[in-house]
């Protein structure tokens, strides 16, 4: 098949079928960044314009190698948080990265739907890279490609997402992702951050990390961002991790072969214990390095669609 | 110059009337119902109207309606807003304190009014805050603004969080026989909430506002009427619990009325996919359990009349992220069309529809609008109730466009209104 999009802003719009169109371009993407000159001309000519809103060294490095693999120009348009309500509005800001001649914008926004915006007013592909507590396609897209490169295959399998699901844009890409892909989805966290109305779109929800993970064959732990705690959500950094902190007695509860993935940054202690991220240590490393080929992938099927040359 | 309005369905439900005939109107009032119109036909100085299958009623009331003047020219004024409201068939609108200065004096009050005496085609009717600057904490000016022509109190768009000041707002507003107008909302609960809190908002990533959140706050207000007597207005109802609420208070004997937007009994929070800011506003659209509660309380009664909660926002201040977007749409030149959509479903007669946009308004505040009957101030519009019409926002008179319906296809158009025998507004 054809990729026929002009945007990727999250895994909700996309059939199972761009899924996986995207997961087998990323082996070839793969391959690409194994050989000793780890480039192609598929975006040579092609200006890319990576506009955070928020710090984000790891992802927007990650755009940045997969365009530069691709022989991209790439313009980095860093913003302060701030900037995001005061000066200058963000179509504002756009439309001026469009007039320096990007034809492909990479935007990261603490607002959820920032990126519809974009490509509601503006003539550029946007590839959202996380937008407030909505989507994170890329995220979603290299767990997928992890978890499909360890066992082989999506359907069928148990994942249990743990954490904050409520602000989370990494559960939320990965729920739609994991299911477009016929997995079993869970999650699993304090009431206060588990949304009921997840279970409409078939997604079970869990209060007891210890029920949820029976039997899972992969279990995604959430960064916890530290600002929740003393908030209304949970009382301590210290009860949370009690309750949904992975641990090795819970762990045994899984698959014995149960594969465990972390996002990062990882709080040690917190959300893992320390043996399990020295464990999971090397997938957390494979999902670092798969997540340029995922993201090569969605610049080169964006290029290839025609409409960004 | 008098006005002769022919052949039309008159209905006009303070009087009970519902008959094709004649209106004359001499000296800005309704002269009479001439049974034969041949003289005044040939009379140069009377202007006739041909009504022959269109609804010939009373001016509407809209008694929630953001002006933003003073201090949001660049969103609205006093003259587009009355342009908008005559556009829509309304001849009476009644406008909330939010302004910049807030109306929280007489000094204010009597500005709005001056400015809509020399430059509305409408008549205007203030709103005065329930406390100074709409900050909750102390009582307004109200008795002042009671007697420069405020006509109820409200601090609409914020709650009055602090239950003892609404104790007191509610039992000091009795001395002039004005209500207190609830903007039901407990800010605690709402959070930073941008949207109804539901499948929707959850999948969006926005942060929601519960229902649970109008309900809660709706609930203490009848209690504190309950315990003061006041008359309690509950503006723009939009969830179930409300209506079950309100419909419990008034079965109580408590005097508290209701109002609801045509957006709420039309749309739903799935208007909001793809994160539309034409769908944001405050109360949120909410759940179809709760629009097809809002409309069973519009049916039995509960809810007493519809209002716009007309609220102009640039095109700019909208064409930002969902989270900063204002809340708010406009209202007044899509509230016919929407609300003839009542009808068409059974949900209610044509002269119950019109009760709820006349009479049942006007009475909430005491205007002494809303009605057509011999010797009144002659408001009327004239509307064809079955013509088909397109929204075109770019049409609308008023100075804003954000509104979710452009495109939408309807029925039921406003031909001509007519303010103290003035027509103001012809098709």
């Amino acid at each position: 098949m054809d990729f026929e999009r002009k945007h990727i802003l999250g895994l909700q719009e996309l059939s199972a079928e761009e899924i996986t169109l995207i997961l087998d371009t990323a082996e070839s993407m793969k391959e690409v960044s194994e050989r000793d000159v780890k480039k192609v001309p598929a975006l040579r000519g092609v200006t890319v314009c990576n506009l955070f809103y928020e710090p984000s060294t790891r992802t927007r490095s990650s755009f940045e190698i997969a365009e530069k693999r691709l022989s991209a120009d790439v313009l980095n348009f860093t913003l302060s948080h701030s900037s995001v309500t005061k000066g200058e509005t963000l179509l504002d800001t756009a439309r001026n990265l469009e007039a320096m001649g990007a034809s492909i914008i990479v935007i990261r926004h603490p607002m959820s739907g920032a990126p519809w915006l974009l490509a509601k007013e503006l003539d550029s592909s946007i590839i959202n890279a996380g937008d407030g507590s909505h989507e994170h396609p890329s995220q979603a897209l290299l767990d997928l490609f992890t978890i499909r490169e360890i066992k082989g295959k999506i359907e069928g399998l148990k994942v249990v997402v743990v954490g904050d699901i409520l602000h989370s844009r990494v559960a939320r890409s990965n729920i739609w992702g994991l299911l477009r892909l016929g997995a079993e989805v869970r999650v699993v966290g304090p009431p206060t951050l588990i949304p009921g109305y997840i279970e409409n779109i078939n997604v079970r929800t869990y209060y007891n990390l210890e029920d949820a993970i029976k039997g899972a064959d992969v279990v995604i732990m959430l960064r916890i961002q530290m600002e929740r705690q003393d908030s209304e959500f949970f009382p301590s950094l210290r009860e949370y991790s009690r309750f949904y902190g992975l641990t090795r007695d819970k762990l045994v509860l899984a698959d014995k072969d149960v594969t465990v993935m972390h996002p990062g940054p990882i709080n040690r202690g917190i959300e893992l214990s320390s043996d399990i991220a020295d464990d999971a240590g090397s997938v957390i490393l494979d999902q670092v390095s798969n997540g340029i080929a995922v993201r090569m992938a969605m610049f080169y099927l964006l290029a290839s669609a025609g409409r960004t040359a | 110059m008098s006005v002769l309005i022919k052949g039309g369905r008159i209905i006009d439900p303070s009087e009970g009337l519902d008959q094709v005939g004649n209106v004359l109107i001499e000296e800005g009032i309704i002269k009479s119902y001439p049974k034969t119109t041949a003289k005044f036909e040939k009379d140069p100085n009377v202007e006739v109207i041909d009504a022959r299958g269109k609804i010939v009623a009373p001016g509407f009331v809209d008694i929630h309606v953001h002006l933003r003047e003073p201090g949001f020219e660049h969103k609205e004024t006093i003259r587009t807003g009355c342009d908008s409201a005559a556009a829509g068939g309304f001849t009476t609108i009644v406008c909330m304190p939010n302004t910049n200065p807030v109306n929280d004096n007489a000094s204010v009050t009597e500005y709005i009014l001056l400015k809509a005496r020399t430059e509305g085609k409408v008549n205007v009717f203030p709103i005065g805050a329930i406390t100074k600057g709409e900050e909750g904490e102390s009582l307004a000016q109200i008795g002042e603004m009671f007697e420069a022509g405020c006509v109820g109190v409200s601090d609409d768009g914020m709650p009055v969080m602090n239950s003892k000041v609404m104790r007191h707002a509610m039992e000091y507003v009795k001395a002039f026989g004005i209500p207190v107008i609830s903007h039901a909302e407990d800010k605690n609960l709402s959070g930073h909430g941008v949207m109804n809190e539901g499948e929707v908002s959850t999948l969006l990533g926005l942060e929601g506002i519960p229902c649970a959140s109008e309900d809660v706050m709706v609930s203490r207000d009848i209690t504190v009427a309950e315990l003061t007597g006041a008359h309690l207005h509950i503006c723009h109802v939009s969830t179930a619990g409300s209506v079950r609420l309100i419909r419990a208070a008034k079965k109580r004997g408590v005097h508290v009325t209701a109002e609801v937007t045509p957006h709420h009994f039309t749309l739903t929070d799935e208007a909001v996919n793809q994160y539309d800011t034409h769908a944001k506003m405050n109360p949120p659209l909410r759940s179809e359990v709760d629009r097809k509660a809002v409309i069973k309380g519009i049916k039995d009664g509960t809810i007493d009349v519809i209002a716009t909660d007309h609220a102009p926002h640039s095109e700019d201040e909208k064409k930002v992220e969902f989270d900063l977007a204002p809340f708010g749409i406009v209202g007044l030149e899509t509230a016919l069309p929407l609300s003839l959509k009542l009808v068409e479903d059974g949900v209610l007669t044509l002269s119950q529809l019109i009760s709820k946009l006349t009479d049942a308004p006007s009475s909430i505040l005491n205007l002494n609008k809303g009605t057509i009957k011999q010797g009144a101030a002659a408001d009327v519009v004239v509307f064809d109730p079955k013509k088909k019409i397109k929204v075109d926002r770019e049409k609308f008179h008023s100075k804003a466009k954000n509104t979710p319906f452009d495109g939408w296809e309807l029925k039921g158009e406003v031909s001509h209104t007519i303010v103290d025998g003035r027509i103001v507004y012809s098709a």
